[in-house]
């Protein structure tokens, strides 16, 4: 905690980064606690759309856009759709309902508390005074038809060009491990909805 | 900016997505909570990517895809389960209980 403190109080700080940083923590946090307590199930949704919206920022700081789109379109293009659809399905009360909870809140409230105790105590302790290095990426060179390396970062897709080299190159296998995995999930999924 | 600042915001979503699948009693809202803990680790793996290399995005971009097809399996599951029930309450799912 003291090496939090000591790094906080530097000149090399970033303050407004940090103050848009706490203002979107506190943001998700309050959002995520509003998921998990509130008594309307559609309301559930909508806050789960403020944590995911919060989650694609949070990789746009930390320099990942295509995870950023990629956060947006999925969940928020598909799977609050999914959910709310799961929603109307299933006939939930569309106001206010008592029975949302079941009686292990005490429970949860204290294994929540504790987990959050852990695993805040062990990072703390591994990466109390690591700093994030935004400059040190390295923009991909490529060449041009001349065979002369160009500079593409001018372009601002650097970055993503060298996500695909990795996807595309080390991460190929599990790659199409997993488009064969959404096509199983996605048969599954009609096999197991399907009216007969 | 350090890295501890999104470790820790990790650590408070992953939590509370924790206390959400213990205490719910909706199935669709357990599966909200899941995606609570999903997007909690996905944070993780962007931090550390930021600061090592370009790997975690990858995996984040494989738990994306992966908790597309769980959100999908798992609505189907609980639409068959209100169909057969007529409710979705899983505190009442406990035939395997001796």
């Amino acid at each position: 905690m003291t090496s939090l403190l000591a790094a906080a109080s530097s000149t090399s700080f970033d303050v407004p980064g940090n103050v848009a940083f706490a203002v979107l923590a506190v943001l998700m946090v309050v959002a995520a606690i509003r998921v998990v307590t509130t008594r309307n199930v559609v309301h559930a949704a909508l806050w789960l759309v403020v944590v995911l919206g919060g989650n694609a920022v949070v990789y746009l700081i930390l320099q990942a856009e295509f995870v950023a789109l990629t956060q947006l379109l999925v969940y928020i293009g598909a799977i609050i759709v999914l959910f709310l659809f799961g929603i109307m399905l299933t006939r939930a009360p569309l106001g206010r309902s008592e029975d949302l909870d079941n009686n292990q809140r005490w429970i949860g409230a204290v294994v929540g508390v504790l987990l959050l105790l852990v695993i805040g105590y062990s990072v703390t302790q591994s990466w109390g005074s690591d700093r994030l290095d935004f400059a040190a990426y390295d923009l991909p060179q490529v060449s041009d038809v001349a065979g002369t390396a160009v500079e593409v970062g001018g372009s601002g897709n650097g970055r993503t060009q060298a996500l695909a080299n990795e996807i595309f190159g080390d991460y190929l296998i599990p790659f199409e491990v997993v488009s064969v995995l959404l096509t199983g999930a996605l048969i599954g999924a009609i096999v197991l909805a399907r009216r007969d | 900016m350090l890295l501890n600042q999104f470790l820790l915001l990790a650590a408070v979503l992953f939590s509370v997505g924790v206390y959400g699948v213990i205490v719910r009693r909706n199935g669709v809202l357990v599966l909200m909570s899941v995606e609570l803990i999903l997007n909690a680790v996905n944070i993780n793996l962007i931090a550390f990517s930021t600061f090592w290399g370009l790997g975690g995005q990858v995996f984040a971009l494989f738990v994306i895809a992966v908790a597309a097809a769980e959100v999908g399996v798992g609505l189907a599951i609980v639409l068959l389960i209100y169909r057969n029930r007529r409710s979705v309450d899983i505190d009442q799912l406990d035939e395997l209980k001796g």
